[in-house]
């Protein structure tokens, strides 16, 4: 049997070709990429960052639920929904500047750190190009700002904080969807009309950047009103039990609740207050009420019972008459089975957006998309005439303001829109106060 | 072989394998920045834990409060100061180590399940601090981020775009790309700048664990009462443990600010505090390699396994037939993507059922399984025998 020594000398021999072996194929420059992750091959690829687990995680399957379809439309899959619709024509159902589009998906299990982690992984690991997703503002600011750095462009998915597209706005994000200071523009005529101008409200509020601007900006529209706000109370995120919030209100002396809540955690708090009695309940003479500012028909079918009769604000909703959203409700049912949410309808229309505007841009460098999308305007993806405004990234169009069915039809037919309000009623100038403090910078196209 | 010479063959080989790690990582679909830096903070992190779990006995079920706390100092420092990351790293260790002083003088007052229960219960305070309480100074659940108009007096005003944490101008997202053999291997800065402190880190851990310092914390272990009766007073030898291992989780804490200027409460939350308890038993408690793989095991899992969904499932059995395709995907779905806790579940449980010494021990018995194979079997089976460590 021979024995295997190593000599000194013959390690190092070993060492220096075998590292020479390793290193002769690494060529030690950057690659030329004009930008981050820019696309080579026949394909382009998309991250969808979803909250799959936690209190937004229905919302989040009906967002992917719209993204697989956007992808499938715009390669040419399916009955081309909102594409026949869209005021602009650029795509064709071809993919994307003709590379077909692929995606990744990540959980963003409503958490800064895990959403920024999921995301990190797609853009360095998987090459996206693009991410878009949310349904927690936290998180949408948190992957907003990591876009920013990392240099590709953030369609914000569902995110209603004002914060998003207001000091914490980057130059690299988009928002297609509303926002608080918009729900409180549309609700103030609506709730004045229904409840008279002398009540006083109380507020629970989830405690997070979204809640803290809803809060700001519906205190604000009501008291414009002539209301008085007779508390505001902070809960925690995905709290689960509001009863020891929601004792207390029966004894202010608050006539009017505002549920500053969405998902499960809307779903649990109204659902609650309305077993509580707080709807049956006489306070100052006057019928006591619950207002829930952001709607969703997923919430909806959630509380079930509870809603009837409660005003909110939403920003589609599947039962709008026009071509666009007609279009889409067709081909989501007929994908799907039931109807889609407006977080599906605000991602469909990002990811169209985004497509339409790097074929439009014919490239997919950030900045060229960004120059795209500014002060772009545009129809026919549901919402009427919209305006992407160049000096926050925010979209501005109707929005709706609707009410719980007193008597559903079907399991999906729960709201009821009351009033359209026009686009000009919520818009407001970049610099306003609740939006103030902070800057878009310039564009990062990465590298 | 003494002791001596084998701590420096496994600090060599343990060197190597870090600094390779982007080759090593590759094929497992890991090899990118984010996961390969996580995989250097939580060891650092789980190395710092074992100090005071694997040596003194005493479980700390708060350890993620000086991780955070660590996080926002470091962003504060970015915020105020430079977005070098020396000073940031350097505040948040002093400040970790402050607030583990605090907390470990009152906990360590209790040991056993006493002083766990108080270790968790002043890390949920932190965290409730960090998540409404202090919203000033942590921005709540939003997180603490860097903005443009932050003052940063040591740096020049940055022109519309925040600048990236660097090191003296190296910025850590920087990124070397190459392909090997058909796959793309990262070599970032930022791992770079991890591992090399992951390094040092488990160096001093090296040396603690030989220390007189750490015979003494592991006499403690073994018997604390024998020692108070020999007329020792053990409390500095665990304080001086539990704010060593809380300034590693200051340093790790830091280190992931400086690697994604965002600090965010939930990193201080409870779940987070036992995420490491199960890192460092998975891989082996009192070992110095053990924590390190079980950080790596279960960040793993976390981003991988996660990370696989029902279509990537299709695709990898795609060559079975259409219905035995779905119903295996079916079955092996409910494992990974948001099932992954579930599989971590499982795998832990068998550990620690069958390899009460985590990792390390499955691989010392395989070790033992070829070098002891011409010896005689009792052996095999004392070991096998040998009381579980476990606490």
């Amino acid at each position: 049997m021979t024995k295997f020594t190593i000599s000194r000398r013959g390690l190092l021999k070993t060492s220096a070709v075998a590292g020479a072996g390793i290193a002769a194929p690494m060529v030690w420059s950057r690659p030329a990429y004009a930008y981050t992750n820019e696309p080579t091959g026949g394909t382009v690829t998309l991250g969808f960052n979803v909250p799959q687990t936690g209190a937004y995680a229905e919302e989040g399957a009906d967002e992917l639920r719209a993204y697989e379809l956007a992808v499938e439309h715009l390669n040419g899959g399916g009955d081309g929904g909102m594409l026949a619709t869209f005021s602009s024509k650029a795509l064709s159902g071809s993919g994307i500047n003709g590379k077909k589009v692929e995606f990744v998906t990540g959980d963003t299990q409503t958490k800064s750190d895990a959403a920024r982690a999921s995301a990190k992984r797609m853009i360095e690991r998987d090459g996206a190009i693009m991410i878009t997703g949310g349904s927690s503002s936290g998180v949408a600011i948190a992957v907003q700002g990591l876009c920013q750095e990392m240099g590709v462009i953030f369609m914000a998915g569902l995110t209603h904080s004002n914060d998003t597209t207001g000091k914490d706005k980057k130059a690299n994000g988009f928002r297609h969807f509303f926002n608080a200071y918009m729900s409180g523009a549309a609700l103030a005529p609506v709730l004045k009309a229904q409840y008279g101008a002398d009540r006083k409200a109380y507020h629970l509020t989830a405690d997070y950047t979204w809640g803290w601007t809803q809060e700001e900006s519906i205190a604000a529209a009501t008291e414009g009103l002539g209301w008085e706000t007779v508390n505001k109370v902070r809960t925690p995120l995905g709290a689960g039990d509001f009863s020891q919030y929601i004792t207390p209100v029966l004894n202010s002396g608050a006539d009017v609740l505002i549920l500053n809540h969405y998902g499960r955690d809307m779903v649990n708090s109204l659902t609650q207050a309305v077993q509580f009695g707080l709807k049956d309940k006489q306070v100052n003479g006057k019928q006591f009420e619950i207002v829930v500012p952001l709607y969703s028909r997923l919430m909806a079918q959630g509380a079930g019972e509870a809603v009837k009769g409660i005003f909110g604000s939403t920003n589609w909703h599947w039962s709008l008459q026009d071509a666009g959203s007609q279009a889409f409700v067709r081909s989501f049912g007929q994908k799907y089975g039931f109807p889609p949410s407006q977080a599906a309808h605000t991602t469909y229309c990002q990811t169209l957006l985004y497509a339409d505007a790097a074929q439009r841009a014919g490239s997919f460098n950030p900045c060229a998309i960004a120059e795209a999308l500014e002060d772009y305007q545009f129809d026919g993806l549901g919402n009427g005439p919209t305006l992407y405004r160049a000096g926050d990234h925010q979209c501005f169009k109707d929005v709706l303001v609707v009410k719980g069915k007193d008597n559903p039809t079907s399991q999906f037919d729960l709201l009821e829109v009351v009033d359209v309000t026009p686009a000009e009623q919520v818009t407001y100038p970049v610099d306003h106060p609740m939006f103030a403090g902070g800057e878009l910078g310039k564009c990062n196209p990465g590298a | 072989m003494n002791t001596k010479t084998s701590d420096t063959l496994l600090l060599i080989v343990f060197s190597i394998a870090v600094l390779a790690g982007p080759v090593i990582l590759a094929p497992f679909g890991a090899g990118y920045p984010d996961l390969l830096q996580k995989f250097a903070i939580y060891g650092i992190f789980a190395i710092g834990f074992n100090i005071l779990f694997g040596l003194t006995g005493y479980l700390s079920f708060g350890h993620a409060a000086f991780l955070g706390v660590g996080s926002y100092a470091a962003v504060w420092m970015f915020k105020l100061l430079s977005m070098n990351i020396i000073p940031a790293v350097i505040f948040s260790v002093i400040v970790a180590g402050l607030f583990s002083l605090v907390i470990g003088f009152i906990s360590l007052r209790r040991s056993g399940i006493y002083f766990s229960i108080l270790t968790l219960a002043f890390a949920q305070m932190c965290y409730n601090l960090a998540y409404s309480v202090l919203t000033p100074i942590t921005n709540g659940e939003t997180g603490l981020q860097i903005t443009l108009s932050d003052p940063r007096i040591l740096d020049a005003a940055a022109e519309g775009q925040a600048p990236a944490s660097n090191l003296f101008g190296l910025d850590m997202i920087s990124t070397w790309e190459t392909s090997l053999a058909g796959m793309t291997l990262q070599f970032n800065m930022g791992f770079y700048v991890c591992a090399l402190i992951l390094i040092l880190s488990f160096w001093i851990s090296m040396r603690l664990f030989r220390s007189p310092f750490g015979m003494m914390l592991k006499a403690v272990k073994s018997n604390q009462n024998r020692m108070s009766y020999t007329g020792l007073d053990t409390k500095p030898y665990t304080l001086a443990a539990f704010v060593i291992s809380g300034m590693f989780a200051g340093l790790a804490g830091g280190l992931l600010a400086a690697m994604d200027p965002l600090a965010g409460a939930e990193r201080m939350q409870w779940t987070a505090s036992g995420e490491v308890v199960l890192m460092t038993i998975l891989g082996g408690a009192g070992t110095l390699l053990g924590p390190v793989l079980g950080a790596g095991l279960i960040k793993y899992f976390e981003n991988i396994f996660s990370a696989i969904n029902d279509s990537t499932l299709h695709g990898v059995f795609a060559f079975l037939p259409d219905g035995l395709n779905n119903a295996v995907s079916a079955v092996l779905g409910l494992f990974v993507g948001e099932g992954w806790h579930l599989t971590l579940g499982l795998i832990f449980m068998l550990i620690v059922t069958f390899l009460p010494g985590g990792l390390i021990e499955g691989a010392q018995r395989i070790g033992r399984l070829f070098t002891s194979r011409s010896k005689a079997d009792p052996q095999s089976g004392e070991a096998q025998s040998r009381p579980a460590p476990a606490e």
